[in-house]
């Protein structure tokens, strides 16, 4: 099955003659030269896949041109070089009507800022990607209501933007992006302007959300926590290049240069690492009464490794099948250090 | 000169202004006062302007592209001007349009005349279309504003029809109503239009700035002559005049207002699959309505403002009622007129603000009665009304007060506002005369004579000397080009006395408003009052400035001045309110834990801060005091302003004086705005402000 998101080679540069230089340099761009020619380097030779079903979480400092990225991908700024396939076709080759058709049926994104239109009640906010679509107004607010029921917005849909708090204008955005139930959603930083407690509580939601819809995920942040908390994999970029691409679990155990570590260095590894990263191959002698999952986060199941006198068996939670076991030294190893 | 002077002057402004003024004061003094003497005064070459300017006019008109029309009356071909018919039919459209407006409440028969013959429609009586009772017309005010947001807003509009009509100006009000009815939505589409043209076109939006410049800079009464020379008396030209001055605002508030939407909108409009004019008037337009609406308000003030000087040009209504009484100096009935033209300013202020933010509900399931309830209601007054009225025509003898109540026989308050009047007059006459008599004689005569007496080549360094101190040298070549234009011609003089006027009234005006501002912007509560303050006395139309001082002071300069200082005091205390509010709640914490007092605190915290703000009031200062100055050529002056005024009585080749004199006022504006503009531009880079 092809990818549903395929980058190759992408590039964008900012300036009047991005094009010639991008030319001239035959693929390897460096950043300081470009600079001094009058222009800036926002993505630099990105490359990747996303299947259906997946969350990349693009994770970057601000400038690193993680939102740049985005906008390519969704073609709300062209890409200089590169191909952008979605679903297998190259959305920098379609035109403006093919492009519109693509949004209506196939996109939905979230922004920072909210982005709602205030002169639009919360309802008419959620409608309003249905009724330029042609939908008629009574058949649009059916669904609209059915998408404020499914953030928990229920009672306020006459309610206006600046009526609300920054989570729940935040939720409008989510059910606005997703009332045309699009296979690919695009989130670009959209719990960064929220409260850390109210962050967390938007994550949760979030994922919530997911386990429900499974839509094919671009998730944008600056958050490094947010993005290993929320990843199937993890894109970490540094001044337009992707520096590494991988699963969190692999991210933190091998960052791949010393940029990357800056961020790991620091991560609690039992709120990141899975059983699977730290088990024993099977041993036949060890037959438990109690079993772990082998996706289990560290953390979750700790207490009760450690609690147990006997050694435990890791399983596949797919069948069920034994496929390791879990030494409580290494436990501890992963908590404490050393 | 020692090297260290040097240097100090590079980079000390006010040491460069005091050399600039030293300068200054030599060329002033040592530059013999001779005509034969190009320091002194220059020759004035550009003469020839106004007339050229008449010519293009009449040339249009009669000669170029000559069309073969068909004349009915002679029932042959004739040979007429394109352009003149092109001026015809807009003032034709105008006219049906104000007067359909106009008819349907008032009653009559030009617009059935269109329709018929005149010879049948006078041997036809009854076929005349019946006025609304005032009765009626106020229920329909009051169900209107009650419908757009509740009670309050039906008060507003019933209260304010009923004091319209028990007080006699039913007929001139509705009269002004049709004309700003028509007005007003000619200027929303054309400023929308240019507006988004702009936003969308950034040649168009360079293109269009100068001349918005222009347009707004020049004296409403510089446009008088052209139009009638192009399009003729009447309704219609008083409409065309107010499209010219109103639309440039709305322009401006369109561009600034899309400008200001952030980007995200504009990508979740993209992303949400909006096409091109789905993503204009779905997204953008509506996000920038806030702007837009302000756009709005201000083509209505406009409109208002505008009435009186549209009753130059033939337009009817409360303008021309306000502009007799003025002229005949009876202040109470002026002082009516101007109440009412307030009173139509707020409620249809008040009405296009509530049906704006006037919101559906989708999931309301109502009946045709429910839903048009309003509508059937006022159907309903409107019959019992007009069968009340028909009834009352027997009650009453001659005047039928349930139907329309003429001015002479409507209620009035003007003989008390008379009464109050001369009694201020005879209790102060000897103070406010003395006092006249000393600004004329101590202030404003010498001031006069000063600028007068100042050598063209002294004018020329001070303006081009202080715009390269704050800007470089292009700016410097800016005003010097356009003062040049001015001084060539043979008004140099005239245009003096404009300027002597408008800085002494710029001056007072940026010292009142930076004092009130600075006192009042302090606390939350007093800018909120005061901001308030500034709303009430935006509402008049400039020319209401006029009635008390004329009595107060006479026809003199001073009259002139002091409605100019309060008219322009309003923007220079906004601005300096918003500058006020603009210094950061930290910085004062600092300056409150350093200990400063409440004067430091002015000098060191809030007036450097604020300064950029400041100064782009004063800009408004400029053009509103010239404004008002020009303005004053109503009651007389003798300034520029006397001889565009005065053009409007040489119709035909007044035309080319008033627009060149116009063009010279503007220009003095625009002068000063481009020195204080790049001197503010420089402060808040200075303090980096963005």
């Amino acid at each position: 099955m092809s990818p549903t998101i395929s980058c190759n080679s992408v590039y964008k540069i900012f300036g009047n003659n991005a094009n010639k230089l991008l030319v001239d340099s035959n693929g390897s761009v460096d950043a300081k030269k470009f600079q001094e020619a009058g222009c800036i380097v926002g993505v630099n030779n990105a490359s990747f896949d996303v299947d259906k079903g997946e969350m990349l979480v693009v994770m970057g400092l601000s400038g690193s041109g993680k939102s740049t990225l985005l906008r390519c991908i969704s073609r709300l700024t062209d890409a200089t070089a590169g191909k952008i396939l979605i679903d297998g076709e190259d959305i920098c080759l379609m035109n403006n009507k093919q492009l519109v058709e693509l949004r209506r049926e196939k996109m939905g994104m979230v922004f920072q800022n909210f982005a709602l239109l205030p002169h639009k009640t919360v309802i008419e906010n959620i409608a309003f990607p249905l009724q330029v679509k042609g939908i008629s107004t009574e058949n649009s607010m059916y669904k609209a209501l059915e998408m404020v029921e499914l953030v928990g917005l229920k009672g306020r849909e006459n309610y206006f933007p600046r009526e609300l708090s920054g989570g729940q204008q935040q939720r409008v955005g989510i059910a606005r992006s997703l009332a045309v139930e699009p296979d690919i959603w695009f989130l670009d930083e959209p719990f960064s302007a929220l409260d850390p407690l109210i962050r967390k509580e938007m994550q949760d939601e979030f994922l919530r959300l997911q386990g429900v819809l499974n839509k094919t995920i671009m998730f944008v942040t600056h958050d490094f926590d947010e993005a290993l908390r929320l990843a199937d994999r993890i894109a970490i970029m540094k001044d337009g290049i992707i520096e590494q691409l991988d699963t969190p679990g692999n991210i933190v155990l091998n960052p791949a240069t010393d940029y990357v570590k800056k961020f790991t260095e620091d991560v609690p590894r039992e709120k990141v690492l899975k059983i699977e990263s730290i088990m024993d191959p099977q041993d036949p002698n060890g037959s438990s009464s109690i079993a772990v999952s082998k996706d289990d986060i560290i953390e979750k199941v700790a207490e009760q490794i450690l609690n147990s006198k006997e050694i435990i068996n890791v399983t596949n939670p797919k069948d069920n099948s034994v496929v390791g076991s879990i030494n409580p030294a290494k436990v501890i190893k992963v908590l404490f250090g050393g | 000169m020692d090297k260290n002077y040097i240097e100090i002057i590079k980079n000390s402004k006010p040491a460069q202004f005091g050399l600039l003024l030293i300068l200054f004061l030599i060329l002033y003094n040592f530059i013999p006062q001779n005509d034969s003497n190009y320091l002194w005064r220059l020759p004035s070459l550009l003469k020839g302007i106004p007339l050229w300017i008449n010519n293009v006019i009449f040339n249009a008109l009669y000669e170029w592209f000559p069309l073969k029309v068909w004349d009915p009356v002679f029932e042959m071909y004739e040979e007429k001007a394109a352009f003149r018919e092109f001026t015809k039919a807009v003032s034709q459209g105008l006219l049906f349009l104000i007067t359909f407006v106009r008819e349907i409440i008032l009653g009559g028969d030009k617009i059935i005349d269109v329709f018929v013959s005149d010879s049948w429609l006078k041997e036809n009586d009854w076929l005349t279309w019946p006025a609304l009772p005032w009765t009626a017309t106020t229920v329909g005010a009051f169900l209107l504003g009650y419908k757009l947001n509740g009670l309050r807003l039906g008060l507003l509009g019933g209260i304010g029809a009923l004091y319209v009509s028990v007080f006699g100006n039913y007929v001139p009000s509705i009269q002004t109503l049709s004309f700003v009815l028509i007005t007003t939505p000619i200027c929303f589409v054309l400023g929308l239009s240019f507006g988004i043209w702009g936003y969308l076109d950034k040649k168009v939006e360079t293109a269009l700035q100068p001349v918005l410049n222009v347009m707004q800079t020049m004296p409403q009464f510089a446009y008088l002559v052209p139009i009638i020379a192009l399009f003729g008396l009447g309704d219609h030209a008083g409409s065309i005049a107010t499209i010219i001055i109103a639309t440039p605002p709305m322009i401006r508030n369109t561009i600034l207002g899309l400008k200001r939407i952030s980007p995200e909108v504009v990508e979740a409009g993209l992303m949400s699959g909006c096409t091109k004019s789905q993503l204009l008037f779905q997204v953008l337009i509506p996000t920038a309505r806030r702007d837009i609406l302000n756009g709005v308000n201000t083509v209505i003030m406009q409109c208002l403002a505008m009435v009186v000087i549209a009753s130059f040009v033939g337009a009817k209504g409360l303008g021309l009622n306000l502009k007799i009484a003025l002229n005949s100096l009876k202040i109470g009935k002026a002082a009516e007129a101007g109440l009412c033209i307030v009173i139509i300013a707020v409620i249809l202020d008040r009405f296009t603000k509530a049906w704006a933010n006037k919101q559906k509900d989708y999931f309301a399931n109502l009946t045709f009665i429910q839903r048009h309830k309003f509508l059937i209601i006022f159907a309903f007054s409107v019959l019992i009304f007009s069968i009340v009225a028909f009834i009352a025509n027997g009650y009453f003898d001659k005047i039928n007060y349930l139907y329309i109540i003429p001015i002479e026989k409507g209620l009035t308050i003007a003989h008390y506002i008379d009464g109050a009047v001369d009694w201020v007059w005879e209790t102060f006459f000897y103070s406010l005369n003395s006092f006249n008599k000393f600004l004329l004689t101590q202030v404003l005569g010498p001031m006069k004579h000063a600028y007068l007496g100042m050598p063209v080549v002294a004018t020329f360094t001070l303006a081009m000397g202080a715009a390269y101190i704050v800007g470089n040298i292009r700016t410097a070549l800016i005003v010097g080009g356009m003062l040049l234009f001015i001084a060539l011609s043979e008004y140099w003089d005239r245009a003096l006395i404009t300027m002597y006027m408008g800085s002494f009234a710029v001056i007072m005006a940026s010292l009142n408003g930076i004092i009130l501002g600075s006192i009042f912007g302090r606390t939350e509560r007093g800018s909120q009052i005061l901001l308030s303050i500034c709303d009430f006395f935006e509402t008049f139309p400039s020319f209401v400035y006029l009635i008390p001082v004329i009595f107060l002071f006479n026809i003199t300069d001073t009259s002139v001045l002091i409605a100019a200082i309060v008219y322009a005091t309003v923007p220079a205390t906004r601005y300096t309110v918003w500058g006020m509010k603009s210094v950061p709640l930290s910085l004062h914490e600092a300056g409150t834990m350093s200990g400063v007092s409440p004067l430091q605190r002015w000098t060191n915290i809030e007036i450097p801060i604020a300064f950029p703000t400041v100064m782009l009031g004063v800009n408004q200062t400029v053009v509103f005091s010239l404004q008002m100055v020009i303005l004053g050529a109503l009651i007389g002056t003798e300034d520029l302003g006397q001889i565009i005024f005065g053009a409007l009585s040489r119709t035909k080749d007044g035309a080319g004086v008033a627009l060149t004199l116009g063009v010279f006022v503007s220009l003095i504006a625009i002068s000063v705005d481009v020195i204080v503009r790049n001197w503010a531009e420089e402060r808040k880079k200075a303090l980096g402000l963005n």
